[in-house]
């Protein structure tokens, strides 16, 4: 009996679905409600899993094929990616990380001044993902790799709306909302920049930009196009022969390329699902506890909460960030001469435009059209030097072609990493 | 009658807008099922009405229902206006 119970805890799709189940009886829904609701995130966590073997399969000849054209090792950053291949391994201490994090920010928002309550749920759940593998990689593990990871958690989830609410504030024009985005950092940097280089009375709003760009916001699309384009580069470099014969017994090679990258898409949509299954019941419980315990504090929201302020920024941030990508990635092919062995960050199009879009829109609001290219173009860059420095903490997973995207994944980690291995030497 | 919110990845925003909605329909006792999806999976779902920010709201227009495009994703009193413009025409 006892190992029956402890071996439903230790799977992770249960015990998650027993957290939403603690939702949902919190919430005092009724009896069908709650069985639904805990089935669908069982569901949603499964579905994951197999998500991770989709992208995990497209990755690895994208992969081979990188190494194999410019003997290098190319890596695409990719949130969804990384989280669903981390979740393998440390699905059961990121479920609890999760639990235990978000309490810990009802905490912190409660007793102290930091007043911010972080609902951008699939982001809380990437973070105590990439806290519990770094955490695991530098030697913890059992109760204390939880309790240090859920304060960290809680902590991170107040701290980063915080910095950002000195902006956020010019740019809603309201002081009631928060911004919850694990890549504050580089929204920082960008309204940091837009104030020194920028005027923020020549708005971006005020040029007629034109939208035609703005089909890439379905993101299936964009990763599927952008894909497309970066596996046919490193097929070419790879060879027609070298990709028929390895990789794709025989199927032309140009076919394979634009095959894998739409699978890769294809991952990234299956994993999308099940994320949304996972947090369908835990961030309405958490909105609904967090709210009626601490009924003072700033909602923090996800991202696009800032988008319809500055659409014209959106889109002018992203191609900026974009380049930064590009330009960062041409950088670390130099510095790769003489430090051979160090990864090179392609531009992935998800953190670029997301992030990228964010940033356009903080520093338009410190540095108008100046402020939001020059703000962007940097956070491009920082996002795709902070994955260089992260990898290395990440263990095991360090070695997977692709890794955690956004900015305060990338220093939260880096940190994380730095202070374990202090403690452990 | 079915509401679809979307987003570009349809995991954050069109989640808060969901249960924003959700609070309206309640407080103006309106029946109705609400769901949240990217934009990808939203041209394969049927729904009466369609909600996206302005920045995104074009890319429902083709759908086939309703769509109300929000100036922003934080305004309670935009969105039961425009909620409940959509209801009664």
């Amino acid at each position: 009996m006892l190992k029956f119970i402890t071996d439903v805890l230790s799977v992770p799709a249960i015990l998650v679905g027993i957290i939403s189940m603690i939702g949902l009886i919190a919430l005092k829904k009724s009896g069908p409600d709650i069985l639904k609701g805990t089935v669908k995130t069982i569901l949603g966590f499964l579905i994951l899993g197999g998500g991770a073997g989709i992208v995990v399969g497209a990755l690895s000849s994208f992969g081979i094929m990188f190494q194999h054209g410019f003997s290098i090792n190319g890596v695409v950053p990719h949130n969804e990616a990384i989280v669903a291949m981390a979740l393998k391994t440390y699905g059961t201490q990121t479920a609890l990380i999760m639990a235990f994090g978000m309490v810990a920010n009802v905490l912190i928002a409660r007793f102290t001044p930091l007043k911010y309550i972080f609902l951008t749920g699939h982001h809380t759940f990437y973070m105590a993902c990439m806290i519990a593998a770094i955490l695991g990689a530098g030697g913890m593990s059992g109760v204390s790799l939880v309790a240090v990871g859920a304060v960290v958690l809680g902590f991170i989830m107040a701290f980063f709306p915080a910095i950002a609410q000195p902006t956020m504030r010019k740019i809603t024009g309201t002081d009631d909302v928060a911004f919850g985005h694990f890549s504050t950092l580089g929204y920082v940097l960008s309204a940091w920049i837009g104030s020194l280089v920028g005027n923020k009375e020549k708005t971006t709003e005020d040029i007629n930009f034109p939208q035609g760009l703005s089909f890439l916001r379905d993101s299936s699309l964009s990763i599927s196009l952008v894909m497309a384009i970066l596996y046919l580069i490193v097929a070419f470099a790879s060879g027609q022969g070298f990709v028929e014969k390895e990789l794709s017994s025989g199927q032309h090679f140009l076919v394979f390329a634009i095959i894998q990258a739409i699978t890769f898409a294809g991952g990234v949509y299956v994993i999308l699902a099940g994320v949304r299954l996972v947090l369908a019941e835990i961030v309405p419980a958490f909105t609904g506890i967090a709210t009626s315990l601490v009924p003072n504090a700033k909602p923090a929201l996800d991202c696009p909460v800032v988008y319809p302020y500055a659409p014209n920024a959106v889109l002018i941030g992203f191609l900026s960030s974009f380049a930064g990508g590009v330009i960062g990635m041409i950088v670390l092919l130099i510095m790769d001469k003489s430090m051979p062995g160090l990864p090179i960050i392609l531009p992935g199009v998800v953190p670029h435009f997301f992030c990228g879009s964010t940033a356009g829109v903080f520093g338009n609001a410190t540095g108008g059209l100046r402020g939001a290219v020059f703000g962007a173009f940097a956070q491009g860059l920082l996002i795709t030097f902070l994955p260089v420095l992260l990898m290395p903490v990440l263990g095991s997973l360090g070695f997977a072609n692709t890794t955690f995207s956004d900015a305060d994944f990338g220093a939260v980690g880096i940190l994380l990493g730095h202070v374990l291995n202090l403690f452990g030497q | 009658m079915k509401i679809l919110v979307c987003c570009g990845s349809g995991l954050g925003s069109s989640f808060m807008i969901e249960m924003n909605i959700k609070k309206v329909l309640k407080e103006i006792n309106v029946e109705a099922t609400v769901d949240h999806s990217d934009l990808s999976s939203a041209s394969g779902i049927k729904a009466d009405i369609y909600v996206g920010t302005r920045d995104i709201a074009s890319q429902l227009t083709s759908l086939g229902g309703k769509v109300i495009s929000l100036n922003s994703m934080i305004d309670m009193k935009e969105l039961k206006e425009k909620l409940v413009a959509a209801l009664q025409g």
